[in-house]
């Protein structure tokens, strides 16, 4: 076994380069891409964290050379990189770029492809190791692995050399498309080599839930159904779904964010410590604990899904799902959804778990909101703590990273009153402005190997047996309640926390 | 907002802070570190409080400058609170202090330490000889010197490595950050071949490659040489023999830097020199003690100083008049093909060889026995600056 005398794991100022690659992307014309891929890459190279010769190659139905795609990353680097422009950092990264125009089907572009690949092991020395992004519908997924096995880049030449792919949600539309989607990849890429995107769990605030539950001995002993009354976890959006119609309509909120993102940010909420944090042990939990997840019923009164209407939302006018481009009249499409979910295990048992997502609701914000329960025993007058609340630790995912604590304080003057308030710890503060982006640390992750931050085919597969009841349930209850755009959601959603005597944290 | 506080007390000044706080809202909060710079009154104090506001977009800190001013005047306390906008996302306090007060900045400092949070000192050029003695490197936990900003800096660095204490830190080091990544990134791939010696090259006072050349050596455990450039800045090139050839990282521009590597076409990297904001910006990463910079200050001692080595055909650290597009592949293959014996053809003299031929055995023993009075010499030239 080599150890690297250059290293020592006490030196913590050396970073881990990727070893010699060079990354593929698939669809390298769409907003993803330019938006987060180009930018990301860029700032890893400018934070030295890619390997010298790395190569980046597009591929796109477009008649483009290299230096019209390079023309196209600059310009993207420009407008969305977070690091400063330096002109030596780009000129050795352009230096790398390669550009394949062909369509997915055709047989001589992915030739083509395969010669690029190769050339590029010969001229920069990326020495066999790609990744290949499919930034692209999953409906074109069989066919581009195929072609990608058919002219040999799906398998590496030698023991030294790997293949990655890398592939975006949605990762099936239920249980039965996700399993067939798994076969499909798996096919062609080994479990280990498929690195699944769920950008949440590349952002640092979710990372620091784990920091946060297992560095600190404040929050552990009360993480359990002694103390906790419930979880609420959300995922609010400000924008409708105008221009998305083809993707959305038929898939709806559940399946659009509970699916993934909610379910993985209560895997990491609710899961028990891990042994280590190696990537299996994480997966050991994380599966563990969606293993024991379930949907509470009956779903008529547990669930909530609505579809947002025309309204006036943060000055402006804005059109009704029905009303936007492309979607159905009669679309049955829920734009909010929100779910009641029990976790059967000796911590959480009887700690109902709300998800809610949704549309054009009042802003955006993601956020795990542990709710407690109230003192068993209050000394004061019934009126002095008539405004004191339950105590609540929010995890505010974005924007405005953070931890806030919720608790009850005296009221200044002669009487003794109590009142909420909170205490704030806040990113922007303590630390940068200027921490990696969600996309960088998954990319350097796929360059390295590093698997620990992207779900597994069981853990989506699990993920779709817990929400499928509620999908099939809805598929019979008609139409979703309409809400006014700019609000919280469907009356629907109040009543089911109202039942239990409970209510949405206003985020 | 910029505010003055002319002939005043650290009393003075936290009531200050605290109105300020008040009335502007929370923005002193949430500090994770109070960063004390301490530095002669002059124009190079508002460069380090640049610096120092840069650093503080990663880390919110308290900065207090203490500015020492004339020590003939009378005894007096000038302090500024800078926040909002003039601050970054830090709040800055500078003192100016005069008279017989110069010498007793750690007490004007005591009183304005956030409560519980570290604290590091910073003495952006002279330094003391020894930090951890001195009154204000006392508070601090962590101290960062830089060697490459003092008078003579192979000297300043001697005085590190004498008296370093857990805690020290040198931004000659942390300039170094770049060049050992990518150092030991190669050395992560195969072929997994022992080092067998190294040779560093680069200017004559940069301590920075006196540095790598000791970290190289502490690590490895092998003869390392520090070879005196005369051409290019700073660090210029480091080579690792290994029996497959050489690993060779060189940056003759300052800029760009290539990395060579045997049966690998030649790779080029970024490697520009670092700002002090951002060297600045790693060393607030870690508050603990750095002991690979404690194990590469004593190594300092074993690496082999060589004067200016015999003109090579291609030496590293050589001026290229135009860069070509693939400036090392030719020498790759130069290399490779060279492989049995890369010293008979004395194209890397930098290189102790392992199994010497007779003509490479005569050189590294005329390279040993210079080696020591090399040492005095290299202090004489780079002080008054005479390229040998």
């Amino acid at each position: 076994m080599w150890t690297n005398p250059l290293r020592d794991e006490r030196d913590k100022r050396l970073p881990r380069i990727a070893g010699p690659c060079g990354l593929v992307i698939f669809g390298v014309t769409g907003d993803l891409s330019r938006k987060k891929l180009m930018p990301a890459i860029y700032d890893l190279a400018n934070r030295g964290l890619l390997p010298p010769g790395f190569s980046l190659v597009g591929f796109a139905r477009r008649d483009w050379a290299d230096q019209d795609f390079g023309q196209v990353v600059y310009e993207a680097v420009r407008k969305h990189a977070r690091t400063p422009f330096r002109e030596a950092v780009w000129d050795r990264l352009a230096e790398g770029f390669r550009f394949v125009a062909g369509s997915f089907d055709d047989d001589d572009s992915f030739d083509r492809l395969a010669k690029t690949v190769s050339d590029l092991d010969e001229a920069r020395g990326t020495s066999g190791n790609h990744a290949f992004y499919l930034s692209i519908p999953p409906g074109a997924f069989p066919v581009v692995t195929k072609q990608l096995a058919r002219c040999g880049l799906a398998e590496p030449t030698s023991q030294d050399e790997w293949r990655r792919v890398v592939i975006e949600k949605p990762f099936g539309h239920d249980l039965a498309s996700a399993k067939q989607l798994n076969d499909i990849v798996n096919d062609v890429f080994p479990e280990e080599s498929v690195f699944r995107i769920d950008h949440y769990l590349g952002k640092e605030t979710v990372q620091n839930l784990l920091a946060l539950r297992f560095a600190n001995q404040l929050f552990e002993p009360i993480w359990n159904s002694h103390y906790v009354d419930h979880v609420q976890i959300t995922m609010a959006e400000d924008i409708g779904l105008g221009g998305r119609a083809g993707y959305y309509d038929g898939i709806g909120a559940a399946r659009d964010v509970i699916q993934n993102h909610l379910l993985q940010l209560l895997a990491l909420t609710a899961m028990e410590e891990p042994v280590s944090f190696s990537p299996s042990a994480l997966r050991t939990e994380k599966i563990k604990v969606l293993e024991a997840t379930r949907a509470t019923g009956p779903f008529a009164e547990t669930t909530a899904r609505g579809q947002y209407a025309g309204g006036w939302q943060g000055g402006q006018k804005v059109p009704g799902l029905l009303q936007e481009e492309g979607f159905a009249k009669d679309s049955t499409t829920e734009t909010y959804a929100a779910i009641t979910l029990e976790v059967n295990t000796r911590r959480w048992a009887g700690v109902p778990f709300y998800l809610r997502t949704g549309k054009r609701l009042g802003r955006r914000v993601t956020e795990i909101a542990v709710v407690f329960k109230r003192a068993p025993h209050l000394p004061f007058d019934q009126t002095s703590t008539e405004e004191l609340g339950q105590n609540a630790l929010v995890v505010r995912v974005q924007p405005d990273e953070g931890v806030t604590l919720r608790f009850g304080s005296k009221v200044p003057g002669s009487t003794m009153e109590v009142r909420d308030v909170s205490m704030d710890f806040s990113y922007g503060h303590s630390f940068t402005e200027s921490s990696p982006e969600a996309y960088e640390r998954l990319i350097l992750d796929v360059l390295l190997g590093e698997p620990s931050l992207f779900p597994v085919n069981k853990e989506v597969e699990l993920s779709w047996e817990i929400l499928e009841p509620v999908l099939k349930y809805w598929q019979t209850a008609g139409k979703p309640e309409d809400y006014p755009a700019g609000t919280w959601g469907p009356p629907s959603a109040d009543q089911m926390l109202a039942r239990t005597g409970r209510h949405w944290r206003r985020p | 907002m910029i505010i003055d506080l002319p002939s005043t007390t650290t009393s003075q000044v936290n009531s200050k802070l605290v109105q300020v706080r008040e009335q502007g809202g929370a923005n002193t909060l949430g500090r994770v570190l109070t960063l004390v710079i301490v530095t002669d009154d002059g124009e190079r104090t508002e460069d380090a409080i640049d610096a120092a506001n840069d650093a503080s977009r990663e880390h919110p800190c308290r900065v207090i400058v203490v500015a020492r001013g004339a020590k003939k005047a009378a005894a007096r306390l000038d302090a500024q609170i800078r926040v909002g906008g003039d601050a970054g996302a830090s709040e800055v306090i500078v003192l100016r202090l005069y008279g017989a007060l110069a010498d007793e900045g750690a007490s004007c400092v005591i009183p304005l330490l956030l409560p519980d949070a570290p604290v590091v000192a910073w003495w952006p050029s002279e330094a003391p000889a020894r930090p951890a003695e001195d009154p204000i490197g006392r508070l601090a936990t962590r101290r960062i010197t830089d060697s490459a900003a003092e008078k003579n800096p192979i000297k300043a660095l001697e005085v590190r490595q004498r008296n370093y204490t857990a805690g020290d830190t040198d931004l000659a080091w942390t300039r170094l950050t770049l060049w050992r990544a990518v150092l030991a990134a190669a050395l992560d791939l195969p072929p997994y071949e022992r080092v067998s010696s190294a040779t560093v090259t680069g200017e004559g006072d940069s301590p920075s490659t006196d540095l790598l050349a000791a970290w190289l050596a502490s690590r490895l455990r092998v003869p390392v040489r520090r070879v005196r450039s005369t051409t290019g800045q700073g660090i210029c090139a480091v080579a690792l023999e290994r029996r497959s050839g050489l690993v060779e990282l060189e940056r003759p521009d300052g800029k760009v830097g290539t990395l060579v590597q045997p049966g690998q076409p030649a790779r080029r990297v970024a490697l520009q020199r670092r700002e002090i904001r951002d060297c600045l910006a790693e060393e607030l990463r870690r508050l603990d003690p750095d002991e690979i910079y404690e194990n590469t200050l004593k190594a300092l001692p074993k690496i082999e100083r060589t004067r200016s080595a015999p003109k090579p055909k291609v030496k590293p650290a050589q001026p290229k008049p135009e860069e070509s597009p693939k400036p090392s592949a030719r020498r790759a293959k130069a290399v490779a093909a060279a492989r049995p014996g890369p010293a008979e053809k004395a194209e890397h003299p930098g290189t102790a060889p392992k199994s010497p031929p007779a003509k490479a055995a005569k050189a590294k023993a005329s390279g040993k026995a210079k080696s020591g009075r090399a040492k005095k010499d290299d202090q004489v030239d780079s002080a008054a600056g005479t390229p040998s």
